[in-house]
């Protein structure tokens, strides 16, 4: 098993002292290599789960364990350091660096990795994604396709077992959106990398074999029902 | 990818913002530096120029400090004069047993200028026997040393040479127009330059030598009004009669034409003033006497301005007791100095006799100079830098606002960065170097303008004090500069990246 969630609990504490449940669920796993599409409606804590198996947010209580590992009893830093090292993130945004070249936005997640970055990896990933042309190129020069292609290419770079992709898709022009899905699915695939992919589409939703509705795994959101 | 390189491509994609900072930061370190080159200059010429000689004999009006700026950096007029038979003592007289060198100079009192540079008279000895800045001898750029003689030969300074486009052969006319209205005056002498020095980083360099002789002979020829006003001031000098070894001067044949005859002073092929007694010997014997005894008189009351002496300290050694008995005198020179600044007991000794028995002033260069900039210029110069740092300090708070106002679009950015793993820490250090990288591009273009501002102020400077600063005269002080501006970013910077360090990654991921 490369993920394993239980009895997540996380939950905000509104200015006026109470206590609001975002989400709430008691089991859920990945296999590793495994490839699944979380779909839910917005506000429903997708991005919230994501940020908490990232290790970017702490649960309120409850177990996340990714690759043997407990992340949530590692403190912050370790958590950094964990998620350099073992899960790769794409934005609905991409949130490339700006003032970066799309080779160094993909050797910057090294460096915080390892402390040193692997040009040679960089450049084979970009080339993978297609962007052997456009190394040396900032984003702001880039085509919207080719900043997600990046972003791929980012989250891929520090070889991690988890990669999360956060509505990918959502900024992406239709003609680029399959384009967009295909890559990323084909690259996680070849770097057995297991991939959890969050999107309100139907249309990239119906190409995985395993589709889980955060409705039905999130106990709050069958409270509120 | 280095962090360093992190920072550096963050400064650059905010290029303009970076670079106004980096300016802003760079302006109060032109300042610094201007003040430590400029200093440095001054202090490094000012006391190397002091060497090479152990006393200052001058007029005993004024203070030691004037005679020695006067004497030494030519940059002010001596308030008097002193007769030239006190060299005539100093060199060849009762004195001479303690002097291993004594050199003569003529400044300030008549005045000379040639285009703006102060005209020196003196003797050949001064480039033979006198040394500079840790016992280098003089040499020439071109042409020789000045003739020994009543002759108009002149020795340029490097500087001077090019100031005035003057080479060796050519001539040039000596203006005097400090003691009578010039329009009393006669033809001045041609000096002929002999030669051109090599740069020596003194105030030589801006000078203008010409022979001790030939300068008394331009002297004596004034008109009759000129010479009544010298004779008149020096009767008003008490204490400056001149004693028996003033004989030695009144025996001197030096040609002395009564009648003001410039024909002789420039006509001569080699530029020699010769012998005119064939006049005196058509008038009758009267006026042979009279005119004896006013050429005798001229010649008594012929004035320099200071001598430079190198004491002769091993002879002095066997001659204790004598000076002892000045004792008094001995311990007034020394009071005030100290460490490593005083004067030898034997050069003390010989500047207390010197005071007591000519009326003079005698002042020990080093000494001066050393004192000059530490009760004056240093303290002005601490004032100066003090102003600078604030300068530095309040660029250094411009950089925090301009950085620390960054952030708040920087917030994803930071948080991307968090993102892909990297630690508080990491992005802490990642706003410090970039803080670090702008101040030391700001001390980059602080060095770049200040040497640039030294480039402008240098003609200034070279004619308020006669010191040409090199704009590319690099002081050791300038990398103090180095660690100020790494200690002041990380301060400066300390701010910014503790916001960075409190970014809330999950609420600024997605704006």
């Amino acid at each position: 098993m490369l993920l394993e969630i239980k009895k997540l609990q996380k939950s905000y504490q509104l200015p006026d002292g109470e206590s609001l449940p975002i989400l709430e669920i008691p089991q859920w796993e990945v296999e590793a290599g495994e490839q699944v599409v979380l779909v839910g409606a917005s506000g429903c804590g997708k991005t919230t789960l994501l940020h908490i198996i990232a290790g970017i947010l702490r649960p309120s209580s409850g177990h996340v364990s990714i690759d043997g590992w407990d992340t949530t009893i590692l403190t912050e830093a370790e958590r950094d350091q964990f998620r350099a090292k073992r899960i790769g993130y794409v934005f609905q945004t991409f949130n490339l660096l700006q003032g970066f070249t799309a080779l160094e936005n993909v050797m910057i997640g090294m460096t915080f990795a390892n402390g040193r970055s692997d040009k040679h990896r960089a450049k084979e990933l970009l080339e993978k994604v297609g962007l052997g042309h456009r190394l040396n190129h900032k984003p702001a020069h880039l085509s919207v396709g080719e900043q997600q292609r990046v972003s791929v290419a980012r989250a891929l770079a520090n070889k991690p077992k988890l990669v999360l992709a956060d509505e990918p898709t959502a900024n992406v022009d239709v003609g680029n959106q399959q384009q967009v899905i295909d890559m990323l699915r084909n690259t996680c695939k070849e770097e057995n990398v297991a991939l959890i992919l969050v999107t309100h589409a139907p249309e990239v939703a119906k190409q995985f074999d395993r589709v889980d509705k955060l409705a039905e795994i999130n106990v709050v959101i069958s409270k509120r029902a | 990818m280095s962090l360093w390189k992190i920072a550096w491509r963050s400064i650059q994609h905010r290029s303009l913002a970076s670079g106004l900072t980096a300016f802003s930061m760079g302006l109060g370190v032109a300042l610094v530096v201007a003040v430590i080159v400029i200093y440095g200059v001054l202090d490094q010429t000012f006391k190397r120029s002091a060497q090479g000689y152990d006393l200052v004999v001058g007029p005993p009006k004024g203070s030691a400090l004037d005679t020695v700026l006067g004497a030494v950096f030519y940059s002010n007029q001596l308030s008097d004069t002193i007769p030239y038979n006190y060299f005539k003592q100093i060199d060849t007289g009762r004195y001479s047993s303690h002097i291993e060198v004594a050199i003569p100079l003529a400044i300030g009192e008549r005045l000379m200028v040639l285009r703006g540079l102060q005209i020196i008279a003196t003797t050949p000895h001064f480039f033979t026997k006198l040394r500079y800045l840790n016992d280098r001898p003089y040499t020439f750029y071109k042409g020789d040393n000045l003739k020994p003689g009543i002759r108009f030969d002149a020795v340029l300074g490097y500087t001077a040479a090019k100031l005035t486009k003057l080479n060796v052969g050519d001539k040039f006319k000596a203006t005097a127009n400090t003691i009578v209205p010039s329009d009393n005056y006669p033809e001045p002498a041609q000096f002929e330059v002999v030669g051109i020095l090599n740069p020596t980083g003194t105030p030589n360099d801006q000078a203008v030598f010409v022979n001790l002789e030939g300068f008394f002979v331009m002297i004596d020829h004034f008109p009759t009004s000129a010479v009544d006003e010298i004779l008149k001031r020096s009767s008003e000098d008490k204490g400056l009669v001149a004693d028996s070894d003033d004989n030695n001067l009144r025996n001197e044949k030096i040609a002395q034409p009564e009648t003001d005859n410039k024909t002789n002073l420039t006509s001569n092929s080699k530029n020699t003033i010769k012998s005119n007694d064939s006049n005196n010997s058509s008038v009758g014997v009267k006026s042979t006497q009279k005119s004896r005894a006013t050429e005798n008189q001229r010649i008594d009351n012929r004035r320099i301005s200071a001598i430079l002496v190198l004491v002769k300290k091993q002879e002095l050694k066997g001659e204790i007791k004598k000076v002892d008995d000045r004792d008094d005198v001995v311990l007034e020179i020394n009071e005030g100095l100290h460490g490593g600044e005083r004067m030898d007991t034997w050069t003390t000794a010989l500047a207390g006799r010197l005071i007591a028995d000519l009326s003079v002033q005698v002042a020990s260069p080093t000494r001066e100079i050393t004192r000059l900039f530490e009760l004056i210029v240093g303290r002005v110069q601490i004032v100066l830098v003090i102003f600078s740092i604030l300068v530095v300090i309040v660029a250094g708070i411009g950089m925090m606002v301009s950085i620390y106002n960054s952030m708040n679009e920087r917030r994803q950015e930071i948080a991307i960065m968090r993102a892909l793993g990297a630690k508080r820490r990491t992005v802490m250090l990642v706003i410090l170097f970039e803080s670090i990288l702008l101040s030391l591009c700001g001390g980059l273009i602080g060095v770049v303008i200040g040497h640039s501002l030294i480039a402008v102020l240098g003609p200034i400077i070279a004619s308020a004090v006669m010191v040409v600063v090199n704009p590319l005269h690099f002081q050791l002080a300038e990398l103090v500069l180095i660690p100020g501006l790494v200690i002041l970013a990380s301060l400066v910077g300390y701010l910014p990246a503790v916001v960075a360090y409190r970014t809330d990654v999950a609420q600024s991921l997605n704006p």
